[in-house]
Order: C-alpha cells, then sequence, then structure tokens
C-alpha cells in the first residue's frame, strides 16, 4: 500500500465520520461542522491525488474547496442564525419547512 | 399585407388598452371597439374592392411571405382564400359584438380583460390565415393563453376549475400537434434532399400514403383539432369554460374558437393526409353522430343555462365532424354554412344568457320563468335564436344542417338518419330554453329586470340579420368557398 | 299574371314584419288593420289569380315564379320559387279567403289581449309559411313551410304563456310533429339520392321510370313521406298533440289545427301523388291509418266533455277520411272533403270560440246548455256547422264530400269492405256525437248565464262561413245525380283520375245506406241527449271505466309516457353531470392520489434527505460495479 493510498483511505474515513455526523447529530451547528469534515475529507483527496499524478491541479482544487467552504460557513452561520431567531431552537427534527 | 394589418392592429390595440386603462376606463373600452371595427373594415372593404375574384371561388386571393427564420425554415407567411375570409369574416364580427357586449359587464382590470380580448382575436385571426404550421403553432398558442386569463380572472364562481381544464385539454392537443408539425418537418426534409420547410404548400407535397407513420402524423393534428372542435368524448373541458367564461369569453370560445378545429380539419388534415384521413373517415363520422345525439341529451337534462348551451355546441359539432368526413362537396359546403351559423346562433344564446345573468344573477333556469311578460324584446330575439339552434328553415343553421345530412346520407345512410333524429332532440333542449327561462308565470318577486337597451339592441340586431341572411340567401358563401371546397372534395 | 305570385305571401309576411318589429307602439286598430288587411290583400289577389287561372289556364297547368336561388351547391339545386296549379290553387284560397275570415273575427275576439300584436303577427308568419308549403315548387321550400306553420302552431298554441299546461301542451306540438318532420327530411334524402332532385315537377317526372312500381326504395320513401304527413296531420300514432292543442286562443284552433295546417299532410301525399301510385304498399297503409284514425278519434270524440276538444278529435277523425281517400286512390274526393271541411270545421271552432268567450271562458258542454234563445246567430251557424261535419244528406257541403269518400272506400280500386265499413262507424259516430253536442248546448237548460253578445264582426264571418258550409258543396255532385263535377275536373288536371273497380256496385244503395247511417246516427243521439237522458249515460256505472278510456283519447297519452317520456327524461337525469366527464376527472384524482404518495416522500427532513442522496450514490455506484 503506498502512501496516496494511504492518504486517500483516511479522507474516506474523514468522509465516512462527516457524513455520520450530519445523519446523527440533531443541533444545526453540528452538522454544519460535519459537513465541513466532509469538504475537508473531500479536499485530502484531492490533494493527495495532486500529489500521486505530479500535478498542481489538486492543491489548487483544494484552494478552490477552502474558499467555498469559508463562503458556506459563512453564509450557513447565518441561516443558522435566521433559523435559530425564528424558530428559538437548533433542532433539524423540528425544522420540517422543506416539508411544504 | 392586409392580414398582416389587421393583426397588428388588434395586437397593438390590446396593448393601448392596457396603457390606456391605467389612466381612463372608458377610454380603454373606446380604443379596443376602435381597434375591433378597424380591423373588422378592412376585411370588409377589401372584399367591397375585390368582390369579383372573391365571387369567382378563385382559390388564393391573398398571399404575402416573408423570410423569418430562414435557418430552420420558418417562414413568416399569411394567405387567404375564401374559406379563411368568411371566417376571419366571422372572427372580427363576433370581435366586435364581444367588445360590445362586455361594455358594463366587465369592471375589474378592465384595460388587462380587453388586451386579452384583442389578442385572443388577433391569435384566431392569425390562426386562420397562417400558411407556415410554425407560424400556425404560434398562432395557436396566442389565443389560447389569453383566452385561459379571460376564463380565469373574470370567470364566474368555479373559474379556476375551469380554466384549468380548458388549458390542459387543449394544451395536450396543442403539444400532440407540435410532435406531428415536427414530425413531418423531417420527413419532409428527407424525402426533398434537406429542404427543410414548415411551410405549408411545401409540406402539401410530402408523399405518406397510408402507412402507419401517416395515420399517427394524422392523428396527431386531429386530436389537436377535435379536442378543439370538440368531440366526444374529448368534449368535457368545453361546458365547463363555457359556463365560467365571462359573456364575451363564451360568446368568443362558442363562436370562434371551436371554429378553429373544423378549420384546421378542413385546411390541414385532409389535404395533408388524404389516405390516412379517408381510412378513419367512417370512425369519425360515428363519433360525429355519437357527439350530436350524446351532447343534444346532456343539454336536455341541464340547468345551468350556460352549461345547457354548451352542450348544444357538442351536439351541433357533431354535425361539422360527420359532414367533414363525409368527402362530399355538399358536405362541406354545409359545414363551412354550420360553421358560420352556429357561431352567430349560439353566440347569441351566450349573449343572451350573459343579459340574463346580468338581470337576474343567477344562470340556473329553474329560478326564472315567465321573462316573456318583462321583457318581450329579449323573449322574441330568444326566439329566433332558439328556433336557430333546433333548425328551422329560413335560419342559416337549417341550410348547414340540411347540407351536412344530405351529403352524409350518400356516403352512410344509417349515420345520416341517426343524426336527423338528433334534429328532434334539438328540439327537446330548445324548445327546453323557452318554456323555463321566457314561459311560465313570473317568478321574480322584485321588480322585473329591464329588457334590452339600445347596446344590447346593435348585438343583438346585427346577429339576427346575419342569421336570416344566411338562412335565406347563403349563396355568397357557397360561391366564395367553392374553390376550397371542390379541392378538397377531389381528395 | 305570373308577377302575382310573390305578392300572396308576400303580403301576411309584410304583416309579420312590420307588427314585430313596431306591434309594440301601435294602436289596435292599426295592428287590427295590418294583421287582418294584409290576409285580405292576399286573399283579393288569390281570387283575382284564381279567376284568371279558371278563364284562360295557363300553359302546362300552372304558373311558375322565380324569387331568387336559394342555395346551389354541387349537384343540388333550390330555388325560392313558386308555382300554382289546380291544386295549389284551393288550398291558397281555402288559406287565405278562411284565415282572411278568420283574422277578422280575431281583431274582435281578441280584443281584451294586452298581446294584440303578438297574436296578428305570429297569425300572419302562419298564413304566410302556410302559402310557402302549398305554392312552393320544391321539397326543400315545402319544408321550409312545413316547419314554419310548425313554429307558429307552437307561439300560438303557447300564446298564453304564463300558463305552464299551455307550454306544455305547445311543446309536445312541436316535438311530436318534429318527428314526422325529421322522416319527412329523411325522405327526401332518399328522393335525392335516388332522383338527384328534389324539385317537384323533375321528381314526378322521373319517378316512373326511375323506380320500379312497389318496389323497396320507392316503398320507403313514400313510408317516410307518409309518416311527415301523419306528424303534421294529426294521424294515429302521432295524433296526440292536437287535442292538447286546443289551449290555443280558439280563432287559432279554427285556422291552423282545423283549417290549414292538419291538412299539411293531405297536400303533401296528394301533391307527391306520382310517388305514392308507385309503391301500393304505402297506398294501403295510407288508407288502413286514416281508417283506424277516424274510428279511433272519433269514439274519442264521444267521450269528451270540453266542446273544443271534442272538434278536436272531430277533426283528426275527418282527416282520417282524407287519409282513406288518398289511401284507397280518391285523389280529388280527398281533396274536396278538405275543401268543405275547412269551411264548417273553421266555423265550428269560431262559433266555440264565441261560446266560450260568451260564458266565460266555459269550456265544459255539460256547463252550457240552453243557448238556442240566448244566441241565435251563433245556434244558427253551428246548426250549419254541424250538420255539415255529421254529414246531413243533401243540405249540408260534408255530405257531398263525405258520400264520396264513402263509395270510393268500397269501389275504388283500392277500396275493400273493410275500409268502407270503418267508414260507415265513423259516419255514424260523427252523426252521434255532432247531435250531442248540439243538444247539449243549445237545447235543455242553461247553466251557465250570458256575460255579452258577441259583436258583429264575429258573427258575420260565421254567417259567410255558415253560408259556404251549405253550398261548398254544390260544385260537386255524385256521378248518379246530376253529375256535376266543377270541382274535380280542375283537380284531375293535377291528380290522377279515381281507378273504379270493375262490376262496382250501384251507387244508389250505398248513398242511401250512408243517409241512413247518418240519420240514425242523430236519431240516436237524440234519444240520448234530448232532455235530461244525456246525464244519465253520463252516471252510467258500467260504461265509466269505457268512457275514462276514451276520454282519455284511447290512453296514448299514458303509453308514449311510459314508453317514451319517462325513459328518454330517466336517460337525461341520471347522465346529467356526464359520465365522460367522470372519466377526466378519474384522471386527475389519480394524479392526485399519485401526488400524494410521492409527497409522502418529501418529508422536510434533512437527515431523511440526505440518506435518500447517499442511497442514490450507492445504487449507482453498485451499478458502475457490477455493469
Amino acid at each position: 500500500m503506498n502512501s496516496a493510498q494511504m492518504v486517500l483511505m483516511v479522507a474516506a474515513v474523514l468522509f465516512a465520520l462527516g457524513l455520520v455526523g450530519v445523519l446523527t447529530r440533531k443541533n444545526v451547528i453540528f452538522m454544519l461542522i460535519s459537513v465541513e469534515i466532509m469538504l475537508n475529507a473531500a479536499g485530502m483527496a484531492f490533494v493527495a491525488a495532486g500529489a500521486k499524478w505530479q500535478q498542481p491541479d489538486g492543491q489548487i482544487m483544494f484552494l478552490f474547496i477552502l474558499a467555498m467552504a469559508a463562503a458556506e460557513v459563512s453564509v450557513g452561520l447565518a441561516l443558522v442564525l435566521q433559523i435559530y431567531h425564528q424558530h428559538k431552537t437548533m433542532d433539524v427534527d423540528r425544522l420540517r419547512e422543506l416539508r411544504d | 399585407m392586409i392580414l398582416v394589418w389587421m393583426i397588428s392592429i388588434l395586437l397593438i390595440g390590446g396593448v393601448a388598452c392596457w396603457l390606456v386603462a391605467q389612466r381612463n376606463q372608458l377610454a380603454c373600452k373606446w380604443t379596443a371597439l376602435v381597434a375591433v371595427i378597424a380591423a373588422f373594415l378592412l376585411p370588409i372593404i377589401w372584399y367591397i374592392q375585390h368582390t369579383p375574384a372573391v365571387g369567382a371561388g378563385n382559390n388564393w386571393l391573398i398571399d404575402y411571405q416573408v423570410k423569418w427564420i430562414p435557418a430552420y425554415g420558418i417562414g413568416f407567411h399569411l394567405a387567404m382564400d375564401g374559406l379563411g375570409f368568411i371566417m376571419i369574416l366571422l372572427t372580427s364580427l363576433l370581435g366586435v359584438l364581444a367588445v360590445l357586449c362586455s361594455w358594463n359587464e366587465i369592471r375589474e382590470k378592465t384595460g388587462f380583460f380587453f388586451f386579452n380580448l384583442l389578442w385572443t382575436l388577433a391569435g384566431i385571426g392569425g390562426v386562420f390565415v397562417a400558411m407556415d404550421l410554425f407560424l400556425f403553432y404560434f398562432f395557436w398558442e396566442v389565443m389560447l393563453v389569453p383566452m385561459y386569463f379571460l376564463i380565469a380572472i373574470w370567470g364566474d364562481f368555479n373559474r379556476r376549475y375551469a380554466a384549468y381544464k380548458f388549458f390542459i385539454f387543449t394544451q395536450t392537443g396543442g403539444l400532440l400537434m407540435l410532435l406531428s408539425i415536427l414530425a413531418l418537418y423531417f420527413i419532409h426534409g428527407q424525402q426533398h434532399s434537406g429542404n427543410y420547410t414548415f411551410d405549408y404548400f411545401a409540406l402539401l407535397n410530402t408523399t405518406l400514403g397510408n402507412g402507419a407513420t401517416a395515420r399517427w402524423i394524422m392523428l396527431g393534428f386531429l386530436i389537436a383539432f377535435v379536442i378543439k372542435l370538440p368531440m366526444v368524448p374529448l368534449h368535457s373541458w368545453l361546458p365547463d369554460a363555457h359556463s365560467e367564461a365571462p359573456t364575451a369569453g363564451s360568446l368568443i370560445l362558442a363562436g370562434l374558437l371551436l371554429k378553429t378545429g373544423a378549420y384546421g380539419i378542413i385546411r390541414f388534415v385532409l389535404p395533408l393526409f388524404p389516405d390516412a384521413s379517408a381510412s378513419i373517415a367512417w370512425w369519425a363520422m360515428l363519433l360525429g353522430v355519437v357527439g350530436i345525439v350524446y351532447g343534444a341529451l346532456l343539454a336536455y337534462a341541464q340547468t345551468d343555462l350556460k352549461r345547457l348551451i354548451a352542450y348544444t355546441s357538442v351536439s351541433h359539432m357533431g354535425f361539422v365532424l360527420l359532414g367533414v368526413f363525409a368527402f362530399r362537396q355538399m358536405a362541406l359546403q354545409g359545414v363551412v354554412m354550420q360553421l358560420l351559423t352556429h357561431g352567430v346562433s349560439t353566440g347569441a344564446l351566450f349573449v343572451l344568457a350573459g343579459m340574463l345573468k346580468e338581470r337576474l344573477h343567477t344562470r340556473d333556469i329553474n329560478q326564472m320563468g315567465g321573462l316573456w311578460t318583462a321583457m318581450p324584446r329579449m323573449g322574441a330575439l330568444a326566439m329566433v335564436f332558439v328556433m336557430a339552434s333546433l333548425g328551422l328553415p329560413m335560419l342559416g343553421n337549417f341550410v348547414a344542417e340540411f347540407l351536412i345530412l344530405l351529403g352524409a346520407f350518400e356516403v352512410s345512410p344509417v349515420l345520416a338518419v341517426i343524426a336527423s333524429a338528433g334534429l328532434v332532440l334539438s328540439a327537446l333542449y330548445s324548445l327546453r330554453i323557452m318554456q323555463k327561462v321566457f314561459y311560465g308565470q313570473i317568478q321574480t318577486i322584485t321588480a322585473p329586470p329591464a329588457d334590452v337597451s339600445p347596446r344590447e339592441w346593435i348585438i343583438m340586431a346585427s346577429l339576427t340579420i346575419a342569421i336570416v341572411f344566411l338562412g335565406l340567401y347563403p349563396q355568397p358563401v357557397f360561391d366564395i368557398v367553392s374553390g376550397v371546397v371542390q379541392q378538397v372534395a377531389r381528395l | 299574371m305570373n308577377q302575382l305570385l310573390a305578392y300572396i305571401p308576400a303580403f301576411p309576411l309584410l304583416g309579420f314584419i312590420l307588427l314585430s318589429l313596431f306591434g309594440r307602439k301601435l294602436t289596435n286598430p292599426v295592428i287590427a288593420i295590418i294583421g287582418a288587411g294584409t290576409v285580405c290583400l292576399a286573399a283579393i289577389t288569390t281570387i283575382v289569380l284564381g279567376v284568371s287561372f279558371l278563364q284562360t289556364p295557363p300553359q302546362g297547368g300552372a304558373w311558375q315564379q322565380l324569387l331568387w336561388s336559394w342555395f346551389r351547391v354541387g349537384t343540388l339545386s333550390v330555388d325560392l320559387s313558386l308555382r300554382i296549379d289546380a291544386l295549389t290553387l284551393i288550398f291558397i284560397f281555402i288559406i287565405t279567403f278562411v284565415g282572411a275570415l278568420i283574422h277578422i273575427y280575431s281583431t274582435f275576439f281578441m280584443r281584451h289581449d294586452a298581446d294584440y300584436a303578438r297574436f296578428f303577427a305570429s297569425m300572419n308568419l302562419f298564413v304566410c309559411s302556410m302559402l310557402l308549403l302549398v305554392m312552393a315548387d320544391n321539397l326543400v321550400l315545402l319544408y321550409l313551410g312545413w316547419e314554419g306553420v310548425g313554429l307558429c302552431s307552437y307561439l300560438l298554441i303557447g300564446f298564453w304563456y304564463d300558463v305552464p299546461s299551455n307550454c306544455r301542451a305547445a311543446n309536445k306540438a312541436f316535438l311530436i310533429t318534429r318527428i314526422g318532420d325529421t322522416a319527412l327530411l329523411i325522405g327526401l334524402f332518399l328522393l335525392f339520392k335516388e332522383l338527384g332532385s328534389l324539385n317537384m315537377g323533375t321528381i314526378l317526372q322521373q319517378a316512373p321510370k326511375h323506380f320500379v312500381s312497389g318496389g323497396a326504395s320507392i316503398t320507403l320513401i313514400t313510408i317516410l313521406l307518409m309518416v311527415g304527413g301523419m306528424g303534421k296531420s294529426a294521424q294515429l300514432p302521432l295524433q296526440t298533440w292536437l287535442p292538447d292543442a286546443m289551449a290555443g286562443p280558439s280563432p287559432v284552433s279554427a285556422l291552423i289545427h282545423a283549417a290549414t295546417m292538419v291538412t299539411a299532410g293531405v297536400y303533401l301525399i296528394a301533391r307527391m301523388n306520382g310517388l305514392f301510385q308507385l309503391s301500393p304498399v304505402t297506398m294501403a297503409i295510407v288508407a288502413i291509418v286514416g281508417a283506424i284514425t277516424l274510428f279511433v278519434a272519433g269514439c274519442s270524440a264521444l267521450a269528451q266533455t270540453d266542446i273544443k276538444r271534442i272538434l278536436a278529435y272531430s277533426t283528426i277523425s275527418q282527416i282520417g277520411y282524407m287519409f282513406l281517400a288518398l289511401g284507397v286512390g280518391a285523389w280529388s274526393a280527398a281533396i274536396f272533403h278538405f275543401f268543405t271541411h275547412a269551411f264548417f270545421k273553421a266555423l265550428l271552432f269560431l262559433a266555440a270560440g264565441v261560446i266560450i268567450e260568451a260564458l266565460h271562458h266555459e269550456h265544459n258542454i255539460f256547463m252550457m246548455g240552453g243557448l238556442r234563445k240566448r244566441m241565435p246567430e251563433v245556434f244558427l251557424t253551428f246548426l250549419a256547422g254541424a250538420a255539415a261535419l255529421s254529414a246531413l244528406p243533401l243540405v249540408s257541403a260534408g255530405f257531398y264530400s263525405k258520400d264520396a269518400i264513402l263509395w270510393y272506400s268500397w269501389s275504388a280500386a283500392g277500396g275493400n269492405p273493410v275500409l268502407w265499413l270503418m267508414a260507415l262507424a265513423g259516419a255514424f259516430i260523427t252523426a252521434l256525437y255532432s247531435t250531442r253536442l248540439m243538444l247539449v248546448v243549445f237545447w235543455g237548460d242553461m247553466r251557465s248565464p250570458v256575460h255579452e253578445q258577441p259583436d258583429k264582426g264575429m258573427i258575420i264571418p260565421l254567417i259567410v262561413l255558415a253560408f259556404f258550409s251549405v253550398t261548398a258543396g254544390f260544385i260537386e255532385w255524385p256521378h248518379n245525380l246530376f253529375h256535376l263535377t266543377l270541382f274535380s275536373d280542375q283537380v284531375q288536371q293535377v291528380l290522377p283520375q279515381t281507378v273504379m273497380k270493375e262490376n262496382e256496385p250501384s251507387e244508389w244503395l250505398f248513398q242511401g245506406i250512408a243517409a241512413l247511417v247518418t240519420l240514425s246516427g242523430v236519431y240516436l243521439g237524440y234519444v240520448l241527449y234530448y232532455g235530461k237522458s244525456g246525464v244519465r249515460w253520463q252516471q252510467s256505472p258500467g260504461l265509466s271505466a269505457t268512457r275514462d278510456f276514451l276520454f282519455s283519447g284511447w290512453k296514448f297519452d299514458q303509453l308514449y309516457n311510459y314508453v317514451f317520456v319517462k325513459p328518454y327524461l330517466f336517460l337525461t337525469r341520471i347522465n346529467k353531470g356526464d359520465v365522460i366527464d367522470k372519466l377526466y376527472n378519474a384522471i386527475a384524482q389519480g394524479s392526485m392520489r399519485l401526488n400524494s404518495w410521492f409527497s409522502v416522500s418529501q418529508n422536510g427532513s434533512l437527515r431523511m434527505y440526505i440518506v435518500g442522496v447517499l442511497a442514490g450514490i450507492l445504487f449507482i455506484i453498485t451499478l458502475q460495479l457490477l455493469l
């Protein structure tokens, strides 16, 4: 097993952890953090791939992901704030606005 | 060029109405009236100038063609023959009357109403003269969407339901037609070495024969048109749309929109697919007869006046289907006549129903009765059109139905006999209108409703003159369309 | 002379147009002048034409005038074109002359009615349509008149529209005649298909060459035409509308439902004689229908109590005689009976109208009585009419026409003893109910007071008609008596001569029997109804069931009610909502249901969505790996 595969394994584990977090957590903020973990897992996979093929694209992609994650967190947190203002709760199970 | 003028007057007039209505409601009505009258006068003036050519039954009277989207073979091609001329004349006459009869009825969003009304009229006018299938489809949609708004915004109690139903039915047909148009387009292009075009006259040269392809393409067109016509069992949008629409809407629906279906069959289905349509002729005639009888049975049962009249349209349009697929010159002449006279007579009945509703605030005939005492003039007018609808000679409908039945009898005596039985049923429902509404003891406790006002008098008088004229001297119409009819009957 | 033809229908048409447009603004005298005047003008024109027709008969026996071409489509060419020959002349004479008298009478009869103008407008339109019917030179124009008179009949039966039963009667009349009309229309289609023309001249000319005598198609055509005639002429089984049609004003009953419109069927068959002669089967059916009708309706007339319904049933019965005559091939006898019947039946209806008005709308004859002294002019004229109806020998017009029919029903080529016996029974019944009518109304005690004496203007038409009811028969005497044939000479220019059986029995014998039967009918009536005896018969319990049966017109109405009306109403009622619409609603409901199923998955839980996405990804990856 070479190093690239190792890194990919770590990335996969990280991704799974994040996914489990999104699925099991009730609090929206924790879910956001879990999504961040998943994003980072994807970034790690890109970096590993870049290292494997000796191309800069992997790193560039990670930079994109970083920027996007920052934007996502800011928008997400703003939404979370709004949700908290309106519903006084962070529990996703009680926030079923998407249904209709 | 005159056709372009006519359509653009209506389109521009519609926009103008909308703009003017922001400032002044009355000015908006006058704008609409001036626009439709101008659109009405154009073909008449043209007719006066070109009478001999028209009377001789020449085929193409006006042909106007410019390129539109040449990359796809789409042209802006308008042309008019005798049939188109007759239909244009009917469109503009009923257009004027539609504006007149909405004069007091529409109180909200007047500007938008007249915009929709004029655009529908423009669409219908376009349908009757468009000789490019893409353009035809375009006009087909132009008349549909404003009509949807007319029903959905100014309709009666159950207007949403009716408007949706109308839209879904017609749109389904329209999409099938679009598929067929495209199929025809590609088949023609392949046959004529890449000469892809939507032009009607070019597509006429497509050889299709009587294979399964031809059958399917023909059915696509036919279904779109028979939904509009409407044919039983595709008729069920009609009573809802007619009864919920405002008076002008019902007038245009019954008087003009249904005619686009029949026109489409005569103009497109028969010439484009002569063999395929001949092969289903008997079935189409059968469905026509079913429509005659079934519509009459349903009409008799109704208690809602406008619904009753709507079902009579189903019955009358059955005659159209019967006549078209008889492939006889006489029957086809009768069909054209039926289109005209049904437009006039049923339109008049809807206008009457609208007047009654304005006065009594109900459409339920069980709550009417004895109105002759209060409104003798309206009673007499109603009598004329009720008699027209049951096919009394002297009035236009008789000539039409007589010729259709006479033509159909040569092809299929059995069907013609059953259709004639429809005449007895038509007497049943027609007399029921008179009996329930005008005969009997007066029921309203409040002050008796006022008789016909001058504005209404103008509307009804022009319709009455039209129906009597068509009944006693229909020959000009027959002469004008003879060229078209002979061509179709020869197929 | 040709140019005058159009004026005859044009005058009443002008009256109709003026009255319907401006009727509400005109005063009653002006309306009366327009209404009655136009018909009088038509009558004068007719008489001028008639005189010149008799003096200088036109070439080919007919005048023709083309007004304009109605429609020419393909091989069909229909013109608005009028034609007068001897047969038509008799009809237009009756229509305009009797029509004018009835119009004059109506100007007084209807003077208190609010809808004076509407009445005369409809009457004028009727006269115009009826004239077009008989003057038409093609069957389509005839059909125009045919439907036009139907419309006017409908308008006038329902003239007093605020009474619901009147409207029902009007609808019934229109519908039942419409059934006949439709049969006629189908007959026209068939004729056109066979002969390629609807012009009467062409049809009659080509029919013998084209059709095989007694063939299926000609039989079918003539039966269809006959059904059309049966509807209009109220023959069995389409007779039920006429008694109810009496709901209209009395002048209407006189003009439309006695003198003119109901004989349109007779005219049609007589006009199309060339076709009917080609089909012996149809001729036999016409005769049988006529014979049965005259008997059935005569029996019903016996049991009626409403004076106008008695007359209505007697009209059906008399038209039955005309059909019988047509069926046995006694063409001119049928037309002659039409001619005399128009006078005496119009007279009877008008006189009945006078009585009804004088007694304040009392229709029941058993509430009348004793009017002989109080209304002597009406009594005398009514007597003349009733005598003609019961065909009193020698002194009444009805004798000459009905006797000829009785004679031909045995001796003509198509006649046979059964038909003769039926006709004879009918003659007996006719005499019986005429006598009953006279005795109950004019003799006995006075049971209702006379409110007002009739106007002179109403009496004068009665006297004129009474004069003709007595004398109209003198223009045609039986063969064995003077042998004067003024009428049939004219008619036989158009209609074929009656073919007689070989070795016919003595005509004297038949006349004797007929006269005897009539007189015994009168005598029986006298025995039963003179003094108090009429009441006894009426109350006899054993007869009451029969009486009810006859009173209801042999229960035809009830039968039709069960066989046609109820099923039709049931059918329309259950399908009011339109089953086909249910189908589309079911489609709509089906999609709503699908929507509700699928929307279960859209529950708003973020977690479920992610699981869904994950499951989708895994599914796609698995698919990728497997394939």
